[in-house]
């Protein structure tokens, strides 16, 4: 956790050189300044194979800003490992000299400023430039999507995802995997899955009635590249009807199932795969124990919990690749396949400076023209961030501190609950708050926000079950998200202890007293997986405080105490 | 038993440690001390060729699918450890049966171990088992 005085060191230090700025022009020549697109794409081709990863991108076409987290903590065997190494000890880590682009793009402290100075990141267009360059140093590199695609935008909503797959389909990758693609609904999903011309994967997807692989998703996809028999294994996010609503997609059970996962890859192997790759919902904890139990697996590419590292993680024989989120960044991993045999790889990390790589003009008229009914909506302006507005973080984030405050007053509740989700940019301070900014931190299928009364005890057993969702030291046992978002009630958590004993200091802020087991509540919250949930989509509770409050200052939120 | 439960779980990370816990752990607590001596006249299983499969995080508490295979085995039962009453399916091979292997869902009423225990030819007992998470659903990213 950076200090305060550490935070003034590094924003003087930022200011001593690129000098005091609002918004402009001024940002974009300072980052053309420092940044090349040959820069960025620079890469000695390498080996026989080459592999592009974009994962998470939440339907985000056009650029952002996204602050990555400064609390993001691992538990069990990976307390104080990547990737929940954050801010100058990730610097540390990977050499990354403060102030420069990589520390923009891969950590939290300092964003604002940094922010203006670098620009937005991300946006189809440029990372059609980046794919375009990889396919003419390596034509038959493999372009592989890890879902969480088809979600998280108001163009996305209001066209069930189709702009999202009309972008991607001239992106053409050569295989998907799901998660929240499943929110739409099984039959649109169905409908999408067999317009795309690329394969959609899943060896953990079943049939939920007969538990037995489910027909429209196919275990695993055989390509060849370099010569080499290629085996693209797909593993969706493993508790979908657990962390989203199940009564959605009924049809489909999910899980890790290790055991089959082992099977397909003897399978593969069985079958003479040269490379074996799985395409991965797991989150990256999971990845990393299940690289280590599942054997003959040469390159996991992870995706699910958003996190962005610089280098391969080697777990064994197997390298695992974490490209971070909202279009922020593309892999390149280019390996030498031999005998069936990976004997080496080099890897990058490119992140998408929006103001320093060119847009690819098919790419960008493509999704200019997806946006164009829909642009009067998305550019009016609701509010004004008076700081900065972020997402990330184990327990809470300004845009969550944001949204539990219209909560509390636009649903006249005593405490509010908003879930732990990863995805949704950030908005820099000044930033005017357009409806395309809020529904790219609100945007779901499942939107309503209700206004209930829960006991003090059901809201500690509320508590306890997410908590251990994340904090069990067993990564199997996680679902990859954050710890639900709480507005007027704080509480003390311990992560160590186990389940049911974690959370304690229950207080409802407004009166400080202690929160009674026995006595009710009121609680408005949103997204809940319960079918037939009542109450507007919170993107107009949203809407409706932003409009009222004009400029939004949200203060430093000190509510929840954590024992690591 | 919820310590050791809980131990055993963050041993399990790395490998299969959790096999090598004696089942003694389970059969102190009421009321499965008497339906696990009912089936093995009170011998302690060990470990051997059985293989219990169950989600880690049950999707649906009310029918949890599982399946247990144990090559040579006359007959197998599954005890739900946490579930009022424990025991939740029996099932027993022929010499005839082509293969020991059975799968069906089981009732979840919490969070708890799943324990199956199989019964060989010659008399001996073997077990295995899985934590079962039994959760009211979360928010994933």
């Amino acid at each position: 956790m950076i200090s305060r005085r550490d935070f003034l060191q590094a924003a003087m230090a930022t200011s001593a050189i690129y000098g005091a700025s609002g918004f402009g022009n001024w940002g974009r020549l300072a980052a053309q300044q420092v940044l090349t697109q040959d820069q960025l794409l620079e890469f000695e081709t390498f080996g026989n194979v080459s592999l592009i990863h974009l994962t998470d991108i939440h339907a985000q076409l056009v650029p952002i800003y996204f602050r990555e987290p400064e609390i993001n903590i691992g538990v069990g065997a990976n307390k104080g490992e990547v990737p929940h190494i954050t801010g100058a000890d990730f610097r540390r880590l990977y050499g990354i000299e403060d102030g420069s682009p990589s520390h923009y793009a891969l950590t939290y402290d300092d964003f604002a400023a940094l922010g203006k100075t670098y620009g937005r990141m991300g946006g189809l267009d440029r990372i059609a430039t980046v794919v375009k360059a990889i396919r003419a140093a390596r034509p038959d590199a493999l372009l592989l999507d890890g879902g969480d695609t088809w979600h998280g935008s108001y163009g996305c909503y209001h066209t069930a995802g189709q702009d999202v797959v009309n972008a991607m389909s001239l992106l053409k990758p050569d295989a998907m995997t799901f998660h929240w693609e499943f929110t739409l609904g099984t039959e649109r999903l169905l409908e999408l899955v067999g317009q795309v011309p690329f394969a959609s994967l899943g060896q953990n997807i079943f049939d939920a009635e007969w538990d037995e692989p489910a027909e429209a998703f196919k275990p695993y996809e055989w390509f060849e590249a370099g010569g080499q028999k290629i085996a693209v294994i797909g593993q969706a996010f493993p508790y979908m009807p657990i962390a989203n609503p199940g009564w959605m997609f009924p049809e489909y059970s999910f899980g890790i199932r290790e055991e089959t996962m082992q099977e397909t890859v003897d399978t593969v192997r069985g079958e003479g795969a040269d490379l074996v790759v799985l395409l991965s919902h797991n989150g990256f904890d999971v990845d990393k124990q299940m690289a280590g139990r599942v054997t003959g697996i040469d390159v996991i590419l992870s995706g699910h919990t958003h996190d962005a590292l610089p280098e391969p993680y080697v777990v064994g024989d197997t390298i695992i690749i974490a490209t971070g989120s909202n279009g922020k960044f593309v892999s390149r991993v280019d390996l030498d396949v031999r005998d069936g045999k990976m004997m080496g790889f080099r890897h990058k990390l490119i992140p998408i400076f929006s103001d320093v790589i060119e847009p690819d003009a098919e790419m960008a008229a493509q999704v200019a023209a997806d946006r164009e009914p829909y642009k009067a909506e998305l550019e009016e302006v609701l509010g004004t961030a008076d700081g900065l507005l972020y997402r990330r973080g184990n327990f809470n984030g300004t845009w969550d501190d944001l949204i539990c405050d219209a909560l509390l007053e636009e649903r006249d509740a005593e405490i509010a609950l908003s879930p732990g989700v990863r995805w949704g940019p950030s908005i820099l301070p000044g930033q005017p708050i357009t409806r395309e900014d809020v529904w790219n931190v609100t945007s779901m299928t499942y939107p309503n926000a209700y206004r209930t009364e829960m006991s003090g005890e059901f809201l500690k057993i509320v508590m306890e079950d997410v908590a251990d969702n994340i904090f069990n030291p067993n990564p199997y046992y996680q679902q990859g998200g954050d710890m639900v978002r709480v507005g007027g009630m704080g509480y003390r958590i311990e992560l160590s202890k186990p389940q049911g004993q974690r959370i304690s200091d229950m207080t409802l802020l407004k009166t400080g007293e202690a929160i009674d087991p026995a006595r009710n509540y009121v609680v408005a919250g949103w997204a809940s997986v319960n079918e037939g949930t009542e109450g507007p989509p919170i993107w107009d509770v949203v809407e409706a405080w932003l409009k009222r409050n004009g400029t939004v200052t949200v203060g430093q939120n000190t509510s929840v105490e954590v024992i690591e | 038993m919820e310590l050791t439960r809980r131990q055993t779980l963050i041993a399990g990370i790395g490998a299969a440690a959790a096999m090598v816990l004696p089942i003694r752990a389970f059969a102190q607590d009421a009321p499965m001390v008497g339906e696990l001596a009912e089936f093995t006249g009170g011998a302690e299983p060990g470990t051997g060729d059985i293989t219990l499969t169950a989600p880690e995080i049950a999707e649906n508490g009310n029918t949890v699918p599982i399946e247990v295979s144990a090559p040579g085995a006359a007959e197998i039962r599954v005890y739900a450890l946490g579930n009022p009453v424990p025991g939740v399916a029996a099932f027993t091979f022929g010499p005839l049966a082509a293969s020991q292997a059975a799968s069906t869902r089981i009732r979840l009423a919490t969070t708890q171990e799943v324990l199956a225990v199989a019964k060989l030819q010659d008399g001996s007992f073997i077990a295995d088992r899985k934590e079962v998470k039994v959760t009211i659903g979360g928010c994933g990213g």
